[in-house]
């Protein structure tokens, strides 16, 4: 979240699109309840199935699975055809006047530069015009036809309502009720937020449909206001500590990128990740890059990270140039047999991941198989599972009992970027460790056997620094903790201030690149005061911003700002757009309110003013976006597998960069009579994900205690089933049975001149336990993903649903 | 006695997620029963001696078109004048008693001497059950054990969204009346149903046979 949960209240018009709040996330729903109730806001709730969450807000459109940019850029389209952007904050605050590069063109579903062979995109057109001094052209009145904000309107003048409604499925009058009342935000007193998830993030154009409403909500001025930003409602309770943390392949602690092989020396890497600006008042901020990754390789390898020897640089892993190990390609090469050993912690990929029938063979290919969990799963039981001759499956599993959260201390990360400590609640039963214990374990073994047998290539787990046990040598949190804060290795004096070695760093901004301070985790640093003070720990209920800031409650990275891009709430002079939504003001040469993202002074200082967006090099919201794989703009593609033989908005039918697994197991269809329901796949409130925690918990299988396929009523009078009947759900790979719920809150969709019916299914379910719940929707879902992340497409494809 | 206590469950403001559901049995030590899906969100199907709170759920079209989807935690109303009460008062001594304190009503042992079919037939909101084994009733109780040492009933505490309300009668009142006028402005038929009468009070913003049969007596 550019925001976080309590600021939901401050909101006055709430878009849920690509996310089932109330059921997902319920605690959302008290801000979001509480802004209706003290604020009059309205809330909007898009969404292929009507659901817990439509059940309370003012407005339930229906659209289609994988329409979501051409329903947003229709929104851009009625925000710039009525001029209901924020004017100034679109001028002074985002590109929308930047000059685009000459070179760079679209034409009929395509961006300049697409090598079709390759399925991808050579960029160097998608630039901006810079000028002798190279900092980019401007045009601040946008009379230039080439500026970012005329080639933003000229891109989405195709997506008028009727094209919109004929791609969607959604009737005008309802696309028109959406964009009126959004656009109604787009003034200095009135504030929107979107809440996503999931429902965005599954798609071949997930990141795209993020950066659909990332154009909305700069063109609004609604990014960093209260009440506003674009906010990722996180689904584990810690998942936005463990991508803080790296749990994905493409990046270090700290969303660092991840080195590889051509990347030889440090130089090399800090070159290529260190952005650089010559626009006078951006700050840049990732300037200071190459003190994070110092900071980081001194925290991991201590005394042996040396200037000389690239601060131990050498010893991380590199990925091969252009290499993917995300986990469809993963999954793919166990399937081929290359990858002989998997260590899985705390996952149920046999239930989560598509394709599992796919997924459940790839693991059968593997030698051995190291499982930690709370309980067995289908996972860790895939030997036994459907379809498998135990006889014949090599695979040698070993299941180590894990402890659960509650008998954990340490810190939780929320959605809302907040860290808060947790204590132990009870000891974990039996032999079960903490995950930080096995890991703990795990490696001090591996030294002992480096340190005795040497090896190949020792040095990166010989020298790695592993000092984070208790007076018993057991795994501390709190001592990984503040190494992840990470200390002064010498005495250091910054500005006015000198800090002794030993001390812990008190913030990035005194992180060092000549190895003085070590660092785990750049955006961590901070959550210890430098006397050591845990301010995770703290739980004060002061606000005295009123909008529910709550500074002194946990620890928010970065340095406890709590919004996001909090500078582009004020304006020129530093005083707030919002006076009665003050996030920032500044009075007598002082900044009050939230953590000031920067402590320069307002914009108006044309010597050491800054612009807001610090991150970004040119220092402004980036309307025009040149750093995805597909495109500067979002653009409207179908699903691998949809229901449409053609693209009503250009040539181009699906994303051009998605990769295409072409084996035999990821068949997929298009358009095929034999598939031609639509299919998008969720959880439920009662279960958890797979289900592979809450499926023992009666009181859960109580309330949810099957598998079931949510179809609208006119499809089950086509299909001749009733409420509660057993039906197949069949995909091109595989097919799954399961209880038919008969409902009104699925509608079928017209499509242009076709009824388009779409079915819902949960994943929640196993064959594991209990015994008669029933399969995952995943032996359904398609191995395709996000032509940036890689994630799945769990959200759309096609499948054929048949009374047993 | 004062006034007792109250219960205010806003249903406008509730999105069935169920933990007041889960949050009775755990306090309660009621089982989870072995159920299947039969094409509906609500599970278990009915109350029982064993599931004491129970969210039902209620989907059609509206007027306009739209769908609905109402929800009503369905529990005990502790009726200020409990009819199933007298029932059973007519059959066996003690087999239900009222506290002084705080109006809850709660079934005894000696319940399994009043026939069962009076007491439930006996209740407008049809909440008696009855223990298949020991035959004794069975319902919600308040959580008189909590509420009788300074803590709110498990129900009102596991609510994420502040759906429900738990506290002096009097100020329970006064709460619902304001809640039900300012929900008029957008729900002209929005209502706190049988006020007058009960202690566990729903507000609700369409007909009650909408939500549940027996939402309302």
């Amino acid at each position: 979240m550019t925001n976080h949960y309590i600021d939901i209240k401050n909101a006055d018009v709430i878009l849920i699109m690509g996310s089932n709040a109330a059921e997902m996330h319920p605690i959302s729903f008290k801000w979001v309840l509480r802004a209706r109730e003290q604020r009059g806001a309205k809330i909007i709730h898009v969404d292929p199935r009507f659901t817990r969450t439509s059940a309370l807000a003012d407005h339930y459109i229906a659209l289609r699975s994988g329409t979501d940019i051409a329903f947003l850029g229709g929104m851009i389209k009625y925000i710039l055809d009525n001029k209901k952007y924020f004017e100034e904050y679109v001028r002074d605050y985002t590109n929308a006047s930047f000059i685009i590069d000459d070179k760079f063109s679209f034409n009929d579903g395509l961006f300049s530069g697409y090598d079709a062979a390759a399925r991808k995109y050579d960029k160097s057109t998608w630039a901006i015009k810079l000028d002798a001094k190279g900092i980019p052209e401007k045009d601040p009145t946008f009379q230039n036809p080439r500026c970012v904000l005329q080639t933003l309107k000229a891109h989405y003048s195709r997506y008028d309502l009727e094209k919109v409604s004929s791609i969607t499925g959604t009737p005008v009058e309802d696309l028109k009720t959406v964009y009126e009342l959004y656009a109604s935000t787009g003034v200095r007193d009135r504030a929107g937020t979107e809440l996503y998830a999931l429902g965005w993030t599954q798609h071949t154009v997930g990141v795209q449909n993020i950066r659909a409403m990332s154009i909305i909500q700069l063109l609004l001025g609604n990014m960093g206001i209260a009440g506003g930003g674009i906010n990722a409602l996180r689904g584990e309770p810690n998942v936005q500590g463990s991508t803080d943390h790296a749990i994905l392949s493409h990046i270090l602690p700290g969303y660092l990128k991840a080195p590889v092989a051509s990347q030889t020396t440090l130089e090399e890497y800090l070159k290529k990740n260190t952005p650089k600006t010559n626009e006078p008042q951006s700050a840049n901020w990732y300037q200071n890059y190459p003190k994070y990754m110092v900071s980081l390789l001194k925290a991991w390898y201590g005394d042996k990270a040396t200037k000389e020897n690239d601060f131990g640089y050498a010893n991380v892993p590199k990925l091969d140039d252009g290499q993917d190990c995300t986990v469809l390609n993963m999954i793919d090469k166990m399937y081929e047999g290359k990858i002989k050993g998997f260590t899985c912690i705390g996952q149920d990929p046999a239930v989560s991941l598509p394709n599992a029938n796919k997924v459940r063979q790839a693991f059968a290919n593997l030698d051995w198989m190291v499982h930690v969990n709370i309980f067995d799963n289908e996972t860790a039981s895939f030997w036994k599972g459907p379809g498998m001759d135990p006889k014949k499956v090599k695979t040698e599993v070993f299941l180590i009992p894990a402890a659960a959260s509650m008998e954990k201390a340490g810190s939780m990360s929320n959605s809302g970027r907040m860290l808060q400590w947790k204590y132990v609640a009870e000891k974990p039963p039996g032999d079960a460790l903490s995950v930080g214990d096995i890991v703990y374990r795990l490696v001090n073994k591996l030294k002992g056997l480096y340190t005795k047998q040497k090896g190949a290539f020792p040095d990166p787990i010989v020298n790695l620094v592993w000092n984070y046990a208790d007076a018993e040598g057991n795994y501390d949190a709190l001592a990984t903790s503040k190494a992840v804060n990470g200390y002064f290795l010498e005495d250091v004096t910054i500005g006015d201030k000198t800090y002794k070695k030993g001390q812990c760093v008190p913030g990035f901004a005194n992180l060092q690149a000549d190895g003085k301070t070590s660092s785990g985790n750049w955006i961590y640093c901070g959550a210890f005061a430098a006397d050591g003070t845990n301010l995770m720990a703290r739980r004060k209920k002061d606000d005295p911003t009123g909008l529910g800031l709550y500074p002194e409650w946990g620890w928010a990275w970065p340095v406890n700002r709590r919004i996001l891009y909090n500078r582009a709430s004020v304006d020129k002079n530093g005083q707030p757009f919002d006076a009665s939504r003050a996030v920032l003001k500044w009075v007598d040469g002082k900044w009050v309110g939230d953590v000031p993202d920067g402590p320069w002074p307002p914009l108006s200082d044309k010597e050491k003013g800054k612009l807001p967006f610090i991150m970004k090099p040119d220092g402004v919201g980036a309307l025009f976006g040149p750093g995805l794989a597909e495109g500067p703009f979002p653009e409207h593609y179908e699903p691998l597998e949809g229901p449409l033989s053609k693209n009503l908005l250009s040539s181009q039918l699906n994303n051009p960069a998605i990769k295409i697994f072409a084996k035999e197991c990821d068949l997929y269809s298009g358009c095929d009579p034999r598939y031609p329901f639509v299919c998008t796949t969720y959880s439920c409130t009662e279960h958890w994900c797979t289900g592979a925690e809450t499926r023992w918990m009666a009181w859960l299988t109580e309330a949810q205690p099957q598998a079931y396929v949510e179809i609208s009523r006119e499809l089950a009078e086509l299909r001749g089933i009733k409420n509660g009947e057993k039906v197949r759900v069949e995909s091109p790979r595989g097919k799954v049975e399961c209880v038919a719920m008969v409902t009104t809150r699925f509608r079928p969709f017209q499509v242009g001149d076709q009824t388009i019916h779409q079915v819902g299914m949960t994943f929640n379910y196993g064959w594991l336990f209990p015994k008669d719940c029933g399969d995952t929707a995943n032996l359904l879902t398609p191995t395709v993903g996000d032509a940036n992340t890689m994630t799945p497409e769990y959200k759309a494809f096609m499948v054929n649903v048949t009374k047993v | 006695m004062a006034n007792g206590k109250s219960i205010l469950v806003d249903t406008s403001k509730c999105t069935a997620c169920r933990g007041c559901q889960v949050a009775c049995k755990q306090w309660n030590g009621l089982p989870g029963t072995k159920t299947k899906q039969v094409g509906t969100y609500q599970n278990p199907q009915d109350v029982s001696a064993q599931t004491w709170k129970l969210v039902h759920f209620s989907e059609g079209v509206k007027e306009n078109g739209k769908p609905y989807w109402y929800f009503f935690s369905e529990q005990c109303r502790h009726c200020l004048e409990p009819p199933c009460m007298d029932t059973i008062d007519g059959y066996v001594d003690g087999g239900a008693v009222r506290d002084k304190e705080t109006g809850a009503v709660l079934y005894t042992g000696k319940s399994k001497e009043a026939p069962f079919e009076d007491v439930r037939n006996s209740c407008p909101y049809n909440i008696p059950r009855q223990d298949q084994k020991t035959k004794v009733l069975a319902k919600c109780t308040m959580c008189l054990d909590r509420i009788t040492n300074d803590r709110i009933p498990a129900c009102v505490l596991s609510c994420p969204t502040g759906a429900m309300a738990f506290g002096d009668r009097d100020a329970i009142l006064d709460m619902a009346k304001k809640r039900v006028e300012e929900l008029k402005k957008a729900y002209p038929k929005a209502v706190a149903l049988d006020a007058d009468q009960v202690r566990v009070i729903y507000i609700v913003v369409d007909d009650a046979t909408k939500y549940y049969k027996f939402a309302a007596a």
